[in-house]
């Protein structure tokens, strides 16, 4: 693998070839907001609160940092008018559905996003997926995901396996950026085995 | 079948096909498509095969049940060959008397002709009549000479020829050439040129590499691709193999969609009959090439006709976008240079590879060459599927084809391109149809859906209705464009239910800005268009919304 020479935020930074330019710039000490990524899993790029401008073939756009591969002599701005424009209106948009997720929090203020700008539809999820791909990819077990599509998608766990699967496991709700998952997991429990005596299913 | 081994056999084969064909024998080509379908075709078939029977008659005349005729409008069609007296709107009750008049008689029966509802011009012919005469249809006038379920039918219209032609006369390098020549560009939306994607995946590294045919036309408003695809699977399938043979793939996918059951059968049929011939599959008319062709069908969501969707949803994962950092023609399904082009790009091929790039070229505007399918629907007086070269005005395509505005109402707007697409109002009308001159206007011609609107149209409303699709559509991966269109669609709400307020047309496009930039996919990039072209040209409209709580139309 050759090194590959990028500039961001001006700054001449050294990567690998195949690197995103998330990883390129968490190596060189340079932060890039993130809320639906995860060292462990595959780059997802659903929150686009990583969008960067960059500069490319004499074309300037935006791109989800944590997905595009670096390239030699590429000039990225993690900061701009236009980038913090982006992530305070996606920040916004997020706070209509989790307006006290922990997660969100410090990055309104920083891009002094309104919380109240949106009507409130609580939903307490952000759908950043990383419960569903945590189960997925590194567990293996799938025993949530995600239901329907637009505007109606949710998370949901899937009884039949949360049942076997989650009890003795839960490693999902310490990733979840707004403290729902916890919650969704209750109420699956709740619905699913309303018994008070209820015990873990055996395995099969 | 005989399995054909050389281009030779192949031209014996068609001569043989020919040599029992009299061009004098009556035959009733009979409109099968999809509208048709609706309109109680299969009935107006039936009862041809009845007549036919009842008078005896098998020997001399040929029933033809055909791919759409292009003139919905006025469906059920009948064309009788060999004079090609065209029929509209033809009942089982009017059969018997077609059989006996026109199919023996000889007699054009007057009350089944085309008669133009201003002039009152009659025209039995489809030469004649305005629709037709208007339009240059190389790509869908074989539609009423086919019968989509025989191969011999193509053949003997000279199919294959050109598949022959490529693997034999010509290296993969110059069909290449050819194509890259002819610059015909995507027909499914994005005008990207064919012949450069094609050169990506040949290039790109790797031995298995895949083509594939985007037949899942998602659209609403759209249905060309299911004309030609159902009323001419060979020309596709042709198209598809030649390409494959430029690129360099022995596996090609065909995605269509789960919900047009004549069109799978059409491809299963003509897949199933070029295989018998030596068609398609292992060395193909004996010149080493071998192919093979999947299908695979969606699961009735509207954005796995977008490309990675596409291919994810071949791989059997949920259709879901992924970031094209790096093209599908790089790194498609399961990570291998993977070629899509959607029916009508595919289609195009034999034809450049028969008649060459000059000829191609010589159809259409600088930089949009060929004839172009487009539906047409709406407020219009022709509804159907229309094909004309590319530069012929909006103006032509309504008046002269379409036949104007129905019911002495005024034309408004034509909007493009389907719910990613935008409007432009009458005082563009002359504009013509090009990639890149209505994409400059905002209304990039996608697909080729042509919705034609009158003055009665509220273009808050038409936004909102896009919008209110996409709000199902969108997969609800990226934040961007699942809560930008949840957000776009409240406010067009209020703004039409006369609670709209200052300030929401700024909100408006500061959400487009957003969506536009971040989304991670073509879907959630363009979701705002139809907003931001009726803000272009109809802002007035949303004002009196806003301020008088009003609709103006």
């Amino acid at each position: 693998m050759s090194d590959i020479l990028l500039q961001i935020d001006g700054r001449e930074v050294k990567a690998k070839e195949g690197m995103t330019i998330l990883e390129a710039a968490l190596s060189s000490g340079i932060f890039i907001p993130t809320l639906c990524h995860h060292e462990k899993l595959e780059p997802y790029g659903a929150c686009r609160i990583c969008t960067v401008e960059i500069e490319s073939r004499g074309r300037t756009r935006f791109v989800a940092a944590c997905l595009y591969p670096v390239e030699e002599n590429l000039v990225v701005r993690t900061r701009s008018e236009k980038v913090d424009r982006i992530r305070k209106m996606i920040l916004e948009l997020l706070l209509a559905h989790a307006p006290d997720a922990p997660a969100l929090q410090d990055l309104a203020q920083e891009y002094g996003a309104d919380k109240d700008r949106f009507e409130k539809e609580s939903s307490f999820c952000i759908l950043c997926g990383l419960c569903v791909r945590y189960c997925a990819e590194v567990k293996k077990k799938n025993a949530i995901g995600f239901v329907d599509r637009g505007a109606r998608r949710e998370i949901n766990f899937i009884p039949e396996i949360a049942s076997k699967e989650c009890w003795n496991c839960k490693e999902c709700f310490s990733l979840c950026p707004t403290e729902a998952l916890q919650a969704a997991y209750f109420l699956t429990e709740a619905l699913a085995f309303p018994s008070p005596s209820f015990e873990p299913a055996s395995e099969e | 079948m005989p399995r054909i081994n050389s281009p030779a056999e192949l031209e014996e084969l068609r001569k043989g096909i020919l040599s029992k064909r009299d061009p004098d024998k009556p035959c009733i080509a009979i409109c099968a498509g999809i509208s048709c379908l609706a309109l109680g075709n299969d009935r107006v078939i039936s009862a041809f095969e009845e007549e036919i029977k009842k008078q005896s008659l098998e020997a001399k005349v040929d029933i033809r049940a055909t791919g759409c005729h292009g003139f919905c409008e006025k469906g059920p069609n009948v064309v009788i060959y060999p004079e090609e007296i065209c029929y509209i709107e033809v009942t089982p009750e009017d059969v018997p008397e077609i059989v006996s008049q026109t199919v023996i008689g000889k007699k054009v029966i007057d009350r089944l002709i085309y008669a133009d509802p201003n002039t009152g011009e009659k025209a039995a012919h489809q030469s004649e009549i305005p629709f037709y005469k208007n339009q240059t249809r190389h790509l869908i006038s074989n539609n009423t000479k086919i019968d989509p379920k025989s191969i011999d039918d193509y053949l003997a219209l000279g199919g294959y020829s050109a598949l022959s032609k490529a693997l034999f006369e010509m290296t993969t390098e110059q069909v290449l050439e050819e194509i890259k020549k002819a610059n015909l560009r995507g027909r499914g939306g994005g005008g990207f040129p064919a012949g450069l994607k094609w050169e990506t995946a040949r290039n790109a590294p790797g031995e298995e590499k895949y083509v594939i045919v985007n037949a899942h036309e998602g659209e609403p408003g759209a249905f060309m691709d299911r004309a030609l695809f159902t009323g001419n699977p060979h020309n596709v399938l042709e198209g598809l193999i030649i390409g494959a043979y430029a690129i360099g793939s022995h596996q090609g996918f065909i995605y269509t969609r789960h919900d047009t059951p004549q069109l799978r059968d059409n491809i299963d049929i003509a897949l199933t009959q070029a295989e018998e011939y030596g068609l398609l599959g292992e060395n193909i008319l004996g010149s080493g090439f071998n192919f093979n062709v999947e299908v695979h069908l969606d699961i009735g969501i509207f954005v796995s006709g977008e490309s990675s969707a596409l291919m994810r949803s071949i791989e059997g994962k949920t259709p879901e976008p992924r970031p094209k950092y790096i093209r599908t023609s790089v790194s498609g399904i399961w990570g291998k240079p993977s070629n899509l082009n959607n029916v009508e790009t595919w289609a195009n091929v034999p034809q450049i590879i028969n008649k060459g790039s000059e000829w191609y070229t010589s159809i259409g505007t600088e930089r949009s060459k060929g004839t172009k399918l487009i539906s047409l629907s709406g407020n219009i007086c022709n509804t159907g599927v229309v094909e004309v070269p590319m530069g012929t005005s909006l103006r032509e395509i309504v008046y002269d084809i379409g036949g104007g505005i129905p019911n002495g109402k005024k034309l408004k707007a034509i909007h493009f391109g389907g719910p990613m697409g935008g409007s432009i109002p009458e005082s563009l009308l002359d504009t013509p149809l090009d990639f890149d001159e209505l994409a400059k206007l905002g209304a990039p011609m996608g697909a080729g859906g042509m919705l034609v609107m009158d003055e009665d149209t509220n273009m808050v409303d038409v936004a909102r209705f896009f919008l209110n699709f996409l709000t199902d559509e969108s997969c609800g991966k990226c934040v961007p464009c699942r809560e930008g269109i949840r957000q776009m669609l409240k406010i067009l709400t209020n703004i039409s239910e006369g609670k709209g307020k200052e300030g929401d047309i700024e909100l408006l496009e500061e959400l487009s800005e957003v969506m536009g930039e971040a989304s991670l996919c073509a879907l959630g990039k363009t979701a705002s268009d139809p907003v931001l072209s009726t803000l272009r040209y109809f802002r007035d409209e949303y004002e009196a919304h806003i301020k008088e709580k009003k609709c103006p139309a």
